[in-house]
């Protein structure tokens, strides 16, 4: 490695040099995003043993959905993805300016995204489409259609509650950059959070025709 | 090292920094980052979980000792057990071996100054901790009575407990195990030092490794089963009860998914404890390194294809039940080969009787004996008959206490010189192994007669004719009781009275013997390179006066 890198500030002590610290962060973020694998995973298998032992009830739920509004959401979080990309080239480059416009970029389609799926939430609860004791409809299939709406909820709740936290991040990489602490050696943590960034996408490319599409 | 027989006091020898006394007070540990801390702050906290879990099982063997159940109420009972269950398995076995040992010795095994996130390794312990007071906090405001299972629908609909509270202690702690797995395979993965190959590593390492794989790919998958438990118990949704449209066999898939393998989180970290300590204590590499090495990485992925074995009398379609059957017979094999290896090391070697080898010895019969019983419930017709009864409760005991926590004994044993620096005393060690293995025998044999018999497992009013074994089993629990108690005892003790131990008391090889005990703060002054972790004396360099005898002086 070199001079530069070995008494580069952000080495940690127990590292010898910046690439080693830098492949062990990066598999640290992979490894964690194959447990969310598993995560996600077995819900999804859960959704798909429960929607064969219901399947009208899960297509009548289907229907109750807004496609329009899940299919802008799902550009939007694309778009956001894009950005986060040029974020990650910016701090190969080690140009803090650019990592920051990307980043806010990244926060701005993700909030946008989180508004509409509250538009969506809250439709639901006024029209009493949410499981449990606000449960109003009135349908042939409730039952299946609450246990759907369950399933929709968990769903898109975990993976919202996964951009949220991806928003923490963000704002974090944020302030990072503007104490100009990015350089061309060292951007581990903007290459981390946007594996992990495009990690919740991907869930929510599997969540959208699953929950949205898949009417029969 | 230089324990000189000079009768005069010896003047106190200046005291060394090392990373116990490298900073004083409470903060300086409840924010510390170095692994060998976080590993202490582990000792005491799954020591305390013991007790605990130790303590509700006192009570039911007390309460089993009459067929009458006449010591707590059915209720009392049933929470008893399940406070047992979830103590034991998911705050004592899952972080004893990894969170202690592992995060003690993972790093310096394999040369390196620490873990390679040693602040996720602190959030680990906190996440522990967390969890644990919730689960805690849920057994003092009423307890939970579902058994360690949860099985739905009781658990999402009838259970009239702290359910919820319970299964969110269980959710966070799940993510400590995650997070120290994730570190592990990190540093394992990274942070060998030069010289140090794959096929060069301790075997303790590679134990390590293939539980970490078990902890990051399981545990998440137990967590959002948890995450549906509260959910359908929150909202009266049926995803897992039939009444309300759900299938409650979904649960136990999902289940059993991570806690089938869970098993060989707690028994996998053990077998790499054993390999090293037989090498130790026999001076000679293990016997077939690769084999031991690649056995840990097949158990590990077995482990996740054998979890319909549970689920044999669950309505499983009978043609998946063949498949599990037939792949649990499967797991047993890589098992065999290590127990193979063990033996084969041991055999004409010139063994020292010490304390830790000693629970080596045990830990290979009793889990011989729980192996083999394992492969009695793998056979789909015996598993009909002794489905749910103490057959199935003495076999997974044999594997998890004469396993899993003869393991963690044995390697407590063997690595707390390097811990403290100071030597325990070995005459109660070896008496206290003899007392546990004596003690573990009386309680969980007479289990065998009775599941055979037919004694349902969670019953507290029974047959009065099987009052003898349990009566037996009773006593064999109190034995195991004080066994337990005397090494805590004697190990506080030589906190403050024990010999100093010297680097290497054991003349043992491998990385973590060549630096001080305690050690310092990074563990290693100097760079490290790495030959051989085994390096110990082959057959031809045994000294004359040894070999003339070897026929069977040694054996």
């Amino acid at each position: 490695m070199s001079e530069i890198g070995e008494h580069h500030g952000a080495l940690a002590h127990h590292f010898e040099d910046l690439e080693q610290q830098r492949q062990s962060a990066d598999l640290g973020m992979w490894i964690f995003l194959a447990t969310e694998i598993m995560f996600f995973g077995a819900l999804f298998a859960a959704y798909a043993v429960c929607r064969w032992m219901n399947p009208a009830g899960f297509s009548t739920g289907t229907s109750l959905l807004d496609v329009p509004l899940g299919t802008v959401n799902t550009a939007v979080l694309i778009g956001s993805s894009l950005t986060m990309v040029w974020a990650v080239q910016a701090g190969h480059r080690g140009d803090s300016r650019s990592i920051i416009r990307n980043l806010v970029g990244t926060l701005l389609l993700g909030s946008v995204f989180l508004v509409i799926k509250a538009l969506e939430y809250s439709h639901k609860f006024h029209d009493g489409l949410v499981p449990g004791s606000l449960f109003t409809y009135g349908g042939e299939q409730a039952a299946g259609v609450e246990m759907f709406l369950c399933f929709y909820f968990v769903m898109t709740g975990l993976h919202a509650l996964h951009m949220v936290i991806g928003f923490g991040l963000l704002v974090w990489l944020i302030l990072l950059a503007r104490r100009g602490r990015f350089t061309k050696e060292y951007s581990n943590p903007v290459e981390g959070v946007g594996l992990y960034w495009h990690f919740v996408d991907i869930v929510w490319i599997f969540l959208f025709p699953m929950l949205y599409l898949l009417e029969h | 090292m230089s324990e000189s027989t000079a009768p005069i006091a010896r003047p106190p020898a200046p005291t060394r920094e090392h990373y116990l006394n490298v900073k004083y007070g409470i903060k300086s540990w409840l924010l510390t980052v170095d692994h060998k801390r976080i590993a202490i702050l582990y000792l005491i906290s799954i020591t305390a979980f013991f007790f605990i879990g130790g303590a509700a099982a006192v009570l039911i063997r007390l309460d089993l000792a009459t067929p009458a159940g006449d010591l707590v109420s059915s209720e009392t009972y049933n929470k008893l057990f399940t406070i047992h269950g979830i103590i034991m398995v998911f705050f004592f076995l899952i972080p004893s071996i990894p969170a202690v040992l592992g995060n003690f010795l993972v790093p310096i095994m394999i040369g390196a100054k620490d873990l390679a996130f040693p602040k996720l390794n602190l959030l680990s312990w906190y996440l522990y901790m967390i969890g644990g007071s919730f689960t805690l906090w849920a057994m003092i405001a009423g307890g939970v009575d579902t058994g360690w299972t949860f099985y739905a629908p009781y658990s999402t609909t009838y259970a009239n407990t702290h359910v919820i509270a319970t299964a969110l202690g269980i959710f966070v702690t799940g993510f400590s195990s995650i997070l120290t797995g994730l570190n592990f395979m990190v540093t394992i993965h990274m942070m060998r030092a030069p010289g140090m190959t794959w096929l060069k590593m301790p075997l303790f390492i590679w134990a390590q490794y293939a539980t970490s794989i078990i902890m990051i790919l399981g545990t998440p998958v137990l967590a959002i089963t948890i995450v549906l438990i509260a959910i359908e118990r929150l909202l009266g949704v049926g995803i897992f009860d039939p009444a309300l449209g759900g299938d409650p066999v979904l649960f136990q898939h999902l289940f059993w998914f991570y806690s089938h393998p869970a098993v060989y989180i707690m028994i996998l970290p053990s077998m790499g404890v054993i390999s090293e300590v037989i090498s130790a204590f026999c001076r000679r590499a293990v016997f077939g390194y690769k084999f031991i090495a690649f056995s840990s990485l097949a158990i590990a992925l077995l482990g996740f294809l054998v979890w319909g074995h549970h689920m044999f009398v669950s309505s499983q379609s009978p043609y998946a039940g063949m498949v599990f059957s037939l792949l649990s017979f499967l797991i047993a094999v890589p098992s065999a080969i290590k127990v193979f290896n063990w033996t084969a090391t041991l055999y004409k070697a010139s063994i020292s009787y010490q304390t830790p080898i000693l629970y080596a010895f045990g830990f290979i019969g009793l889990f011989t004996i729980g192996g083999l019983t394992g492969l009695f419930l793998a056979t789909l017709a015996i598993d009909v008959h002794v489905h749910d009864t103490y057959f199935v409760v003495a076999h997974f005991h044999y594997i998890m206490v004469g396993g899993a926590i003869m393991g963690f004994l044995g390697g407590l044993h063997y690595w707390w010189p390097k811990m403290v620096g100071k030597l325990y005393p070995e005459a109660w060690a070896r008496f206290s192994a003899l007392v546990i293995f004596v003690g573990f025998n009386l309680t969980f044999f007479p289990q065998f007669l009775l599941g055979y018999l037919g004694m349902p497992r969670r019953y507290h009013v029974y047959d009065p004719e099987f009052q003898v074994l349990h009566v037996l089993s009773s006593a064999g629990a109190s034995i195991l009781g004080i066994g337990y108690l005397i090494p805590m005892v004697y190990f506080l003790w030589s906190l403050r009275y024990g010999k100093d131990a010297g680097p290497n008391p054991w003349d043992a090889k491998g990385l973590e013997w060549t630096i001080p005990s305690p050690p310092t703060t990074f563990n290693f002054e100097e760079p490290v390179t790495v030959g051989d972790v085994y390096d110990y004396p082959t057959e031809d360099e045994t000294p004359p006066w040894k070999q003339g005898s070897s026929e069977g002086a040694h054996v």
